[in-house]
C-alpha cells in the first residue's frame, strides 16, 4: 500500500453565514477501502460530501487525490477527476435506455453521431464487471429501484471513478437487494475503488465497511478500524458520551409515582408497518405518563411518530386513542380525536415563517375560534395572551414576526399551538434540539408539568439524559423496531445505548419485536 | 409600536414594515402615474375618464382578485383567460332560458373546471403552471366548440346586457360596483376569515399546514374553484357590455396582466403572503399605462415595451424594500 492515500482531506472547514458547519474536519481514504461517515443530524456528514464533490467550496484545509492537492470548483470538475458521488434520489431519465443513462452527456461519437454500436458495447462491460444482469438497452423506466441504483453506480463507474460516495445507498432497496449492493461494493473494492458510504444501518456499516469516521457538530472525532470497535463504543462517539458515564445511575426525578400501570392504556398503537421503516411497531402510554423513546437517527423514532399522527401513510396498523380507534388518513382526523404533534423540523414544518405569533399559535386552534367562517380576534388575542405569560414567550407583542423570535421562543409558540387545544395525548418529536438552555429547562418543566395533570405524552429525543431525566418509561427504537423497553430501575443511559446497540444486557429484551 | 420600542428583543426595521412596504411601492407608482398624466395628459383628470377606466379595468382587476389568492397559496392559473371565453360563450348559449340562468350556468361550468384544475394539482401533485397551461389552451377550443366553431353570437337581452352596460342612480356603472363589491369582499375573506387564513398558511408553509389539521387539498381545489368563478365573472361583464360573445377573443392574454396586476402589487410568487389592496393597484397601474399612452397618441408596440418596462422597475423598487 502506497504511503500517501488515494484521498486525503485535511482541516476542512465550512461556515454557512456564520454557523461553523465543519470545523476542521480529517478524512482519508485508501485504494479498495469502504470508509463509512456516521454522526447525527448536524453532524456534518453531507456537508463533508459536498466539500468532496466540489458542490460546496471550502473555506478553509487542503484536499488531496492521489497525493496531488485539488480544487473542485463544481462536481463535473470533480467527476472528471474520478470522485463521484451517488444520492439516495437516483437522478435518471426514465424514458432513456440503461447505456442512455450512464453515458449521458459524454456519448461515444463517430463521425459526429452518436456510436450506439459502442455505447451499448461499453455499458454492457462496465455492468457485467459489477456482475449484474441487466440489459443495456431496457429502457430504464421498466426496471425495479434496485436496478435503477445500480445503474446510478454503474453511471459513476465508468465515468472512472476512483472515490465513489453512495449516500444512503439502501435506503429504498429491500432486503434482498441490499446482497446485490454488497456484491457490487465487494466487486469494486477489488478493482481498487475507494468508497466512502454513509449510511444510519449499523448492521450494514458492520457488513460492508473497513473503517469509520464519526463527526459530531461539525467536528471531527475519530477515525476506527471497524473490526474490534464496539457497537456500544461507536454509539458513544457519535452521541458524545462516555462509557464511563452512563453507568451513572439515571434515576428520575418522579421514577415511581409516575408509572401508569393502572388501568386501560390512554393510546395504543398496534402493528405498525411502513416498508423498511416501521417494522410491526406496537407501542402504549397511559395518561399522565411520559413515554420516551430513543433510537439513532434514521431508526424510525420519528416515523412512529408521524403513522400515530396519520402524516404519513403506512402500509398496516391501527392507533386508538381511550380506546376508540382512529382514522389514520391525515392529520385532521388524529388531531381531532385529541392528538397533537410537534415535528422535530420547527422551520421546514412549524413555523409559517411570515406570520406573526398571534397566527402561528391559533394555527391549529382557528376552527374552534371562528364562527359563521369569521375568525375572532378577540378570541385569538386571549388566547395568546394567556399562553405568552404562562409559557414565558419573549416577544415584543403578539403581532411580532415569528422568525424574528429566538429558536427557543419558536418552539414555545409551536408548543402552545397544540396546547391552547387541550389534547389529550402529546406527541414531541426532539422536543428542545437547537435551543437554548434557559428555554429548554423551561420546556421539560413545562412537559412535567402537563403529565401530572393527566396529559399522555410521547417524547423523542436523542438527548440521553432529558430521556433518563424526564421518561417514567423508554422505548429504544433501532432499525425500524422497537427493540427494548426500559422500566423503573432499567433506565438509564447505559440500558439505552445498550439497546441501540443490540448488545444484550441486564433488564433489556433485545430481541423481542415489540416492546408492549 | 410603543410597545415595540420598549421590547428588550432587538427588533430589525425591516420587519416591521415587510408586510407593508411592496404595497407602498406600488402606490408611490400609482400616484406618479396619476399625476403625471393630470399633467400632461389632456382630458385626463375628467370624472368621465376616471370612470371610463375604471370599467375598462373591471376584467383584469377580478380577474386578478383570484389570481391573489391562487399565488397565495403558491400556485398560478394561466387559464383564466379561456375560463372568461367559456363562461361567456355558456352564457350566450343559456340566454334564451333568461339572464339568470344564463349566469349561472356560466359561472358554474367556470367553477367546476377551476375545481378540477385544483383537483389535479392536489391529488396528482402535478405542477399549477402545467395543469393550467393545459386548461388555457383546452378551454379556449371548449369555448369555441360551445359558440359553433367560434362564431361571435350576438345576443339582445337587456337585464344581461345590464351588467355590463347599466348604472346605479345613473352614476355607478355595474361594472365598477360588482368590482368594487368583489373588492371588498376578498379583502375581508382573505383577513378574516379563516378560509383566507388556510389560504395563507398554505402557501407559507404547506407541511406546518398540513400538520396542523388543515386539508391542503381542500384548500386549494376551492381556491382554483374561486379563481374560476371570478374569471367567469370578468367573462360575463365582459360580454354583457358588448353585446356579443366572442369565444375566440374573450379574455385573450389577460392571465399575463392579471399576474403582473398581482406581483407588482406586491404578493410573493412563492406564496404566503398577499394584498388584495396590492393587487388594486397593480391592475389600476397596468390600466392607466395602457390608457395614458392611447390618449397621449403613442403607438400600441411602443407602449407594450415600455409597460414592460415600468413592470420590472416596480417589481425591482419592492424587491431592494423588502430585503
Amino acid at each position: 500500500m502506497n504511503i500517501e492515500p488515494l484521498l486525503r482531506m485535511e482541516k476542512i472547514k465550512k461556515v454557512f453565514s456564520g454557523v461553523v458547519a465543519l470545523d476542521d474536519v480529517h478524512f482519508s481514504l485508501e485504494q479498495g477501502e469502504v470508509h463509512s461517515l456516521v454522526g447525527e443530524n448536524g453532524a456534518g456528514k453531507s456537508t463533508l460530501i459536498k466539500v468532496l464533490t466540489g458542490a460546496y467550496h471550502r473555506d478553509g484545509g487542503e484536499m488531496f487525490l492521489e497525493g496531488s492537492p485539488v480544487n473542485f470548483r463544481t462536481p463535473e470538475e470533480a467527476q472528471h477527476a474520478g470522485v463521484v458521488a451517488v444520492y439516495q434520489e437516483v437522478n435518471l431519465l426514465m424514458f432513456r435506455s440503461v447505456a442512455e443513462n450512464m453515458f449521458l452527456g459524454r456519448e461515444p461519437r463517430r463521425f459526429g453521431l452518436i456510436d450506439w454500436k459502442r455505447m451499448y458495447r461499453d455499458a454492457g462491460e462496465v455492468l457485467r464487471n459489477l456482475g449484474l444482469q441487466i440489459d443495456p438497452k431496457a429502457t430504464l423506466g421498466t426496471l425495479n429501484i434496485a436496478s435503477r441504483q445500480m445503474i446510478a453506480i454503474a453511471r459513476g463507474v465508468s465515468l472512472g471513478a476512483k472515490v465513489l460516495v453512495l449516500d444512503e445507498p439502501t435506503s429504498s432497496l429491500t432486503e434482498h437487494e441490499v446482497v446485490l449492493l454488497y456484491d457490487v461494493i465487494r466487486r469494486l473494492k477489488e478493482q481498487g475503488t475507494g468508497i466512502v458510504y454513509i449510511s444510519h444501518r449499523f448492521d450494514e456499516l458492520y457488513a460492508v465497511c473497513d473503517k469509520v469516521t464519526v463527526l459530531r457538530d461539525g467536528k471531527f472525532i475519530a477515525t476506527r478500524p471497524l473490526a474490534g470497535l464496539e457497537r456500544m463504543d461507536l454509539i458513544c462517539l457519535m452521541l458524545g458520551k462516555k462509557r464511563e458515564d452512563l453507568e451513572k445511575k439515571g434515576s428520575t426525578a418522579f421514577g415511581d409515582h409516575h408509572e401508569s400501570s393502572s388501568a386501560k392504556p390512554l393510546l395504543e398503537a398496534e402493528h405498525l408497518r411502513r416498508g423498511r421503516h416501521l417494522r410491526d411497531v406496537s407501542i402504549t402510554a397511559g395518561r399522565g405518563e411520559i413515554l420516551g423513546m430513543a433510537g439513532l437517527l434514521g431508526s424510525g423514532r420519528t416515523e412512529v411518530a408521524r403513522a400515530v399522527f396519520g402524516a404519513d401513510s403506512i402500509d398496516e396498523g391501527k392507533v386508538s386513542l381511550e380506546g376508540k380507534q382512529l382514522n389514520l388518513r391525515s392529520p385532521h382526523d388524529a388531531i381531532r380525536a385529541g392528538l397533537a404533534f410537534l415535528s422535530e423540523d420547527r422551520k421546514a414544518e412549524g413555523i409559517v415563517p411570515d406570520w406573526s405569533v398571534r397566527e402561528n399559535m391559533t394555527l391549529a386552534a382557528l376552527p374552534a375560534l371562528t364562527r359563521f367562517g369569521v375568525v375572532s380576534r378577540s378570541a385569538q388575542n386571549q388566547i395568546v395572551e394567556r399562553f405568552m405569560s404562562r409559557l414565558g414567550i419573549k416577544a415584543s407583542s403578539g403581532e411580532q414576526k415569528i422568525r424574528d423570535l429566538s429558536g427557543g421562543n419558536q418552539q414555545k409558540v409551536l408548543l402552545a399551538r397544540w396546547l391552547c387545544k387541550n389534547p389529550k395525548f402529546l406527541i414531541l418529536d426532539e422536543p428542545t434540539r437547537g435551543i437554548d438552555v434557559g428555554a429548554k429547562s423551561e420546556i421539560q418543566a413545562l412537559i412535567n408539568e402537563l403529565a401530572e395533570d393527566g396529559m399522555g405524552v410521547l417524547m423523542i429525543s436523542s438527548e440521553l439524559e432529558e430521556l433518563v431525566e424526564g421518561s417514567s418509561r423508554i422505548v429504544v427504537m433501532r432499525d425500524g423496531e422497537c427493540c427494548a423497553e426500559l422500566t423503573g430501575k432499567e433506565i438509564s443511559q447505559d440500558s439505552i445505548v445498550k439497546a441501540m446497540a443490540a448488545e444484550e444486557a441486564g433488564g433489556v429484551q433485545s430481541d423481542s419485536a415489540s416492546a408492549v | 409600536m410603543a410597545e415595540a420600542l420598549k421590547s428588550p428583543l432587538p427588533r430589525t426595521r425591516s420587519s416591521a414594515f415587510a408586510d407593508y412596504a411592496p404595497t407602498y411601492g406600488a402606490a408611490a407608482a400609482l400616484i406618479l402615474l396619476i399625476l403625471g398624466n393630470i399633467a400632461f395628459t389632456p382630458n385626463f383628470a375628467d370624472i368621465d375618464n376616471f370612470r371610463n377606466i375604471l370599467v375598462q379595468v373591471t376584467p383584469t382587476m377580478v380577474v386578478a382578485v383570484g389570481m391573489t389568492f391562487v399565488i397565495a397559496t403558491g400556485g398560478i392559473d394561466l387559464s383564466v383567460g379561456s375560463l372568461m371565453a367559456i363562461a361567456s360563450a355558456v352564457a350566450a348559449v343559456c340566454l334564451e332560458y333568461g339572464a339568470f340562468p344564463a349566469i349561472l350556468a356560466g359561472l358554474a361550468v367556470v367553477s367546476l373546471i377551476g375545481a378540477f384544475s385544483g383537483w389535479l394539482i392536489s391529488t396528482f401533485k402535478i405542477q399549477p403552471i402545467i395543469v393550467t397551461l393545459a386548461m388555457l389552451i383546452a378551454g379556449r377550443g371548449i369555448a369555441q366548440v360551445i359558440s359553433n366553431g367560434g362564431q361571435l353570437i350576438p345576443f339582445s337581452n337587456e337585464s344581461f346586457e345590464f351588467l355590463g352596460k347599466g348604472s346605479l342612480l345613473n352614476f355607478l356603472p355595474m361594472p365598477i360596483f360588482v368590482m368594487t363589491l368583489i373588492v371588498g369582499l376578498a379583502i375581508f375573506v382573505l383577513r378574516s376569515t379563516i378560509f383566507g387564513r388556510y389560504v395563507i398558511a398554505v402557501g407559507g408553509n404547506e407541511n406546518a399546514a398540513r400538520l396542523s389539521g388543515i386539508s391542503v387539498r381542500g384548500t386549494k381545489i376551492a381556491i382554483y374553484a374561486l379563481s374560476g368563478l371570478l374569471a367567469g365573472i370578468a367573462g360575463l361583464i365582459y360580454t354583457a357590455r358588448l353585446g356579443a360573445s366572442d369565444a375566440s377573443q374573450v379574455g385573450v392574454n389577460i392571465e399575463l396582466d392579471a399576474i403582473a396586476a398581482t406581483v407588482v402589487g406586491g404578493t410573493a410568487l412563492s406564496g404566503g403572503r398577499a394584498t388584495i389592496i396590492g393587487t388594486v393597484i397593480g391592475a389600476l397601474i397596468m390600466v392607466i399605462i395602457t390608457t395614458s399612452f392611447v390618449m397621449n397618441d403613442i403607438k400600441y408596440p411602443y407602449s407594450l415595451v415600455i409597460k414592460a418596462a415600468i413592470i420590472l422597475f416596480v417589481v425591482y423598487l419592492q424587491r431592494s424594500k423588502s430585503r
